[in-house]
C-alpha cells in the first residue's frame, strides 16, 4: 500500500550516537530544535481515499485508523484507535484499523521516559521535563518500538490530537461549502451536522480537508468521553475467534514455499560443514540453503521442511560459552568480584547500619534463565522480486526489522516493504529480528519465490533471547519493627548492552538501569538503602522478557522485604505499608486495596497468603496469592491484584493485562527455567517448558485505582509481583523460604 | 497414492505421504491457516480440530489415519455467522494474542457436545490440554458457561 519515505543515514547515525551515549541528554540538543519541532512527515499514500495525518485514512464510509504498535495480545490496537475515534466523532462500528508502514512518524516518545537514572515514582518536575526532551530525541531518531509498557502513555495526547485536528479540518471544509460559521457545526457518527439538519459525511469532505493546514484544537475533557474510559469491544476479537486473523505464519501467496531452520545448537557457534543429501531425499524438499549459523530447508509444505531440517547431517563449530548451567552461574557469581556497573541508589550508610545492628540478615537468591515461549513460534514470510523485498511478520520494532531484512538481502531499507501482522504473543521476543533476517536471506537466495518461514518449537526453544539468569546478594537489618538497612547487589548479563549491540552494531557503556530496575526504584523509606549492579561476562543471548529487570529483581526485593518483616516480627503487609505510606501515596493505596480485597490475614483454614509489590513502568501494583496444600501438593487457589495506572482508558483491557501478567509470572515462578548442558539448551518443547493450565490457574480478582497523577503502563506491571507473592505464600504455608526459582525444584506443585 | 480427506464439507484428494500430519495438510496444502502450529507434539492444543465431532490434535494425526470428516475453525463459524461458542467468546472478550483460540474453541465445542452443562471441574478437565500463554483461561471458562447457557435456551 505504501512505502516508508524515511530511514536516512542521519537517522541511523544519530540513533547510534544517542544509544551509545547511554541516552545522554546532550543527544537531544545535538539534533537542533528545528528537528524536534518539525511536524512529522505523513508516510501514508493510500491508493484511494484521503489521509489527513499519519493516523487517519478516510475513504468513503471507511474510517481507517493507523495503530502503529505491535498487537501481540495486549489490546493496543483497540485503545489506540479509540484515542483517535474519541475526538473524531465516528461510530466504533465504523472504525477499521491498520498497523501501517514502518515510519519515523510513529516514533515512541515515551520510550525514553524510563531512561533517566531516577526512580520513576520519585520523578520531580524538571526530571519529567528532561524525559520529554529525551522523547523528542526519540522523535528525531524515529524509534518505532513497542515495549516498556509505553504505547498508551506515548499515544495519549498525540493520537487524540490527530483525531481532533482531522475533525476540525473536516468541519472547516463543511463550513465553506455550506456558507456557515464553523462554530455552528457539530460532528457525530462520521458526519458534519449543520443547524438546518444538513449532514455531510466525512468521506465527502476528506479529500479537500487533507489539503488544508491542520488546526490545533483543544482536547475534550474526559468528562465528555464516549469511548475512552469504558471497556470497548476489541477490534481484533471477531477475527481471532474465527481463525481469520492473519499472523506472520499464515500468509498465503501464489507459488508459496514453506521453510524451516536447523540452527546451530551452540549459542555463538556456526556451521562448520554439512551434507544436504538426507534433507533433499525427503519428499517435498526443494532447496537447502546455507545461512552460516544455520541451514534453511525450503519445501512444498512446512512438515517436509521440518523433516528435512532434522535429517541434515551437520558439523557445528561451537561458541565459547561455558558448557553447563552450573558453570554459567559460576561465571555470573564472578561478576561480584569485578568493578560494579551501577549504584543507582546509595542512601545513608548501609555498612555502618548493618555492623551496628544487633541482628543482620545476609542471604543469596537466584533466578533462572527464562524463555518467552510465545504460542506462535517465530515466523516471517518474505518475497524478493526485482530487487524489492516484501516482508510479512509480527514484530515489535518495524524499522529495525526493515533495516535488518535489508542487510540480509543486500538491499537498502527503502527497498523493503514491511507488513506488520498480528503476533501470536510477543512479551519482548519479537523486538529481536532473527526470524526476519533468516526469512530475508532465504528469499534473497530464491528470488521470485515467496518463502514462509516457521521455526519448529524445538528451534524456537533452543534459540531464545532469554530473561537473564541472576544472582542477588542481599543484606539488611531491622530495629524497632522497621527496616534500617537494605543493601542489594545483583549480578546478571546486561540485556540493554546486548540488545543495543545487536540492533546498532555498537557497544554501549555506562550504568544499565534496566539491570537493577525493580530493586533501586521502589518506594520504601529505608534510611540506609543501597543497590549495586554487576554485569556478568556471559554472552548467552538475553533479551527483553516481559517486565525485563523487574521480573527477577522484584523477586529478590520483595522476598527479602518479607524476610526483614519476619525478622522484625511484623506482619508482611503492614511492614510494607509502614515504609511506603509517607514515601508514595498511590503505592500505599494499592497495598491497602489488595489487603481489603483479600481479607489479608484471614485465609481459610489450611491456606496461607503471600503479598508482594512492585512499582514498574509507572504503575504501582500489589498482589496477594493464596496457597493450599492438597494431597501433598501445593495449589495456587486465589489471587488478588490492585494496580494504579493513573487514568484508565479501557478497564476491560487493563484487567485482562493484569490477569495475563500475573499468570505469566506465576507460570515462570512455578516451573520456568532454561538450563544448559553440553553447551546446549536442555528444554525442547512445552512438555519441559510448561506453564499454568486452566486447572492450575487461581481465581483472580483485579481492582484498578486511579489515584496516580501520572499515566503508567499495563502490559508488564502485572508480572513482577507474582513470583515473590507466591514465594512468600509458600513460606506462610510451609515455614520454608524459597530463594531459588523455579519453585518446582523445591516443592511439588499441582500444575 | 492419493489420500482422500473431507474438510468442512469439501472432499480433497491429496498426493502426499500418508504420514504427513493433518495440521500441515490443512495449513500448507489446503490454505486453512486458522488451525495453528504450536508444538508439533500434541502438548499445547493450538492445532485442535474436530474429527466426527471429537477434538483431535491435528499435529499428531497422520493424513492416512484421518477416519472421518474434519471440521476446522473456518467451518465452525464465520465473522458474519458466528457459532454460539464464538459469540460467547466475543461477549467475554476472551482472546488476547488469539493464536491459541481456534483450538480452544473447538476443544470447548467437543466438550459441550458431550456435556451440555459442564461445571468448572468438567471445564478444567476438558480444557487443560490447551495452553494459552496470554493467560485467558478465566475468560474462556466464563465464555464456555455462557455458551452452554445460551445453547440450552436455543
Amino acid at each position: 500500500m505504501t512505502k516508508s519515505k524515511k530511514g536516512s543515514k542521519l537517522g541511523r547515525i544519530t540513533r547510534r550516537t544517542l544509544l551509545v551515549g547511554a541516552v545522554a541528554v546532550a543527544g537531544g540538543a545535538a539534533f537542533g530544535i528545528w528537528q524536534v519541532r518539525r511536524p512529522v512527515d505523513n508516510p501514508l499514500a493510500p491508493e484511494s481515499g484521503a489521509t489527513l495525518n499519519p493516523y487517519l485514512i478516510i475513504d468513503g464510509d471507511a474510517i481507517t485508523i493507523i495503530t502503529p504498535r505491535a498487537e501481540m495480545g495486549q489490546g493496543i490496537h483497540t485503545t489506540l484507535a479509540a484515542l483517535v475515534a474519541e475526538e473524531l466523532d465516528v461510530d466504533w462500528a465504523q472504525v477499521r484499523h491498520w498497523h501501517g508502514p514502518p515510519s519515523a512518524a510513529y516514533y515512541n516518545g515515551a520510550l525514553m521516559h524510563g531512561a533517566l537514572p531516577v526512580a520513576d515514582y520519585a520523578m520531580k518536575g524538571w526530571q519529567i521535563a528532561l524525559a520529554e526532551t529525551l522523547g523528542a530525541a526519540s522523535k528525531v531518531l524515529g524509534l518505532q518500538v513497542t515495549g516498556g509498557s509505553t504505547s498508551t502513555v506515548d499515544a495519549y495526547e498525540r493520537m487524540r490530537l490527530a483525531g481532533a485536528g482531522a475533525r476540525e479540518a473536516l468541519k472547516a471544509v463543511a463550513a465553506d461549502r455550506l456558507g456557515v460559521e464553523v462554530a455552528q457545526l457539530r460532528t457525530e457518527a462520521g458526519q458534519v451536522l449543520a443547524p438546518d439538519g444538513t449532514k455531510l459525511p466525512y468521506g465527502e469532505l476528506a479529500a479537500e480537508a487533507a489539503t488544508r493546514p491542520v488546526p490545533q484544537p483543544a482536547l475534550r475533557d474526559p468528562s465528555q468521553w464516549r469511548l475512552l474510559g469504558r471497556s470497548l469491544p476489541r477490534l481484533d476479537m471477531v477475527a481471532k475467534v474465527t481463525g481469520t486473523a492473519e499472523f506472520g505464519t499464515d500468509i498465503k501467496l501464489p507459488g508459496l514455499h514453506c521453510a524451516a531452520l536447523r540452527l546451530c545448537p551452540y549459542p555463538g557457534g556456526r556451521v562448520a560443514g554439512f551434507n544436504p543429501d538426507p534433507a533433499l531425499a525427503v519428499p517435498g524438499v526443494a532447496h537447502v540453503i546455507d545461512l552460516e549459523d544455520g541451514i534453511g530447508v525450503v519445501a512444498r509444505n512446512t512438515w517436509a521442511a521440518m523433516q528435512g531440517a532434522q535429517a541434515l547431517e551437520v558439523d557445528w563449530q561451537r561458541g565459547d560459552l561455558p558448557d553447563s548451567i552450573e558453570a554459567m552461574f559460576d561465571r555470573i557469581a564472578e561478576a561480584f568480584d569485578d568493578r560494579r556497573n551501577s549504584r543507582m541508589r546509595n542512601d545513608g550508610d548501609p555498612e555502618r547500619a548493618i555492623s551496628d545492628a544487633s541482628e543482620a540478615l545476609e542471604l543469596e537468591y537466584r533466578a533462572p534463565f527464562l524463555h518467552h515461549a510465545t504460542m506462535e513460534p517465530m515466523s516471517a514470510t518474505a518475497l524478493l522480486e526485482e530487487g524489492h523485498l516484501t516482508l510479512w511478520c509480527g514484530n515489535q520494532a518495524p524499522r529495525l526489522h526493515q533495516e535488518r531484512a535489508a542487510r540480509a538481502a543486500g538491499i537498502t531499507p527503502e527497498e523493503v516493504t514491511l507488513h506488520s501482522t498480528y503476533m501470536g504473543g510477543g512479551f519482548g521476543r519479537r523486538a529481536e529480528s532473527d526470524f526476519t533476517h533468516y526469512a530475508a536471506k532465504l528469499a534473497a537466495a530464491l528470488p521470485g519465490t515467496p518463502i514462509r518461514l516457521t521455526y519448529s518449537r524445538e528451534e524456537d526453544m533452543a534459540h531464545g533471547f532469554l530473561r537473564p539468569a541472576a544472582i542477588a546478594r542481599m543484606r539488611g537489618a531491622v530495629a524497632d519493627g522497621r527496616a534500617v538497612a537494605f543493601d542489594a547487589q545483583v549480578a546478571a548479563s546486561s540485556v540493554s548492552h546486548q540488545a543495543i549491540a545487536r540492533m546498532t552494531g555498537r557497544r554501549m557503556g555506562g550504568p544499565d538501569k534496566g539491570h537493577v530496575e525493580g530493586l533501586f526504584d521502589q518506594p520504601y523509606a529505608i534510611p540506609n538503602y543501597r543497590v549495586r549492579g554487576y554485569l556478568a561476562d556471559l554472552d548467552v543471548p538475553v533479551g527483553f522478557w516481559r517486565a525485563v529487570g523487574n521480573s527477577q529483581n522484584a523477586f529478590f526485593h520483595e522476598c527479602f522485604i518479607d524476610e526483614l518483616a519476619h525478622a522484625a516480627g511484623a506482619d508482611p503487609l503492614a511492614f510494607r505499608l509502614a515504609h511506603m505510606r509517607d514515601e508514595h501515596a498511590p503505592s500505599a493505596q494499592v497495598l491497602e486495596a489488595v489487603a481489603e480485597m483479600s481479607d489479608w490475614g484471614n485465609p481459610p483454614e489450611g491456606r496461607a497468603q503471600g503479598v508482594a509489590f512492585c512499582h514498574s513502568f509507572g504503575t504501582p501494583t500489589a498482589q496477594v496469592v493464596e496457597l493450599a496444600r492438597e494431597n501433598g501438593s501445593l495449589r495456587i487457589t486465589r489471587a488478588w491484584i490492585a494496580c494504579d495506572p493513573g487514568r484508565v482508558l479501557d478497564p476491560g483491557i487493563v484487567r485482562a493485562q493484569m490477569e495475563s501478567g500475573l499468570i505469566y509470572g506465576l507460570s515462570a515462578a512455578v516451573t520456568g527455567q532454561i538450563t544448559f548442558a553440553d553447551g546446549m539448551v536442555e528444554q525442547r518443547n512445552f512438555p519441559d517448558y510448561d506453564a499454568l493450565r486452566m486447572d492450575s490457574v487461581p481465581e483472580i480478582s483485579v481492582r484498578i485505582l486511579e489515584n496516580n497523577p501520572h499515566m503508567g503502563g499495563v502490559g508488564e506491571p502485572g508480572t513482577p509481583p507474582a513470583a515473590p507473592a507466591l514465594a512468600n505464600a509458600v513460606f506462610a504455608l510451609t515455614g520454608e523460604r524459597v530463594r531459588t526459582l523455579p519453585l518446582s525444584l523445591q516443592f511439588d506443585f499441582r500444575v | 497414492m492419493p489420500h482422500d480427506v473431507t474438510v468442512n464439507g469439501t472432499r480433497h484428494s491429496l498426493d502426499l505421504p500418508g504420514e504427513t500430519p493433518l495440521l500441515w495438510v490443512l495449513r500448507d496444502e489446503l490454505g486453512l491457516t486458522g488451525t495453528k502450529y504450536g508444538c508439533g507434539v500434541a502438548a499445547c492444543g493450538a492445532c485442535t480440530v474436530l474429527v466426527a465431532g471429537e477434538a483431535v490434535r491435528a499435529c499428531a494425526l497422520p493424513l492416512a489415519d484421518v477416519w472421518d470428516e474434519v471440521t476446522t475453525i473456518e467451518g465452525f463459524g464465520t465473522p458474519e455467522a458466528l457459532a454460539p461458542l464464538q459469540a460467547a467468546w466475543v461477549r467475554h472478550q476472551a482472546a488476547q494474542c488469539g493464536y491459541c483460540q481456534p483450538g480452544q474453541i473447538l476443544q470447548a465445542a467437543a466438550l459441550l457436545a458431550e456435556n451440555p452443562t459442564p461445571d468448572d471441574a468438567a471445564i478444567n478437565a476438558a480444557m487443560s490440554g490447551n495452553l494459552c500463554r496470554c493467560g485467558t483461561y478465566p475468560a474462556i471458562r466464563a465464555a464456555i458457561h455462557d455458551a452452554a447457557a445460551a445453547m440450552s435456551e436455543a
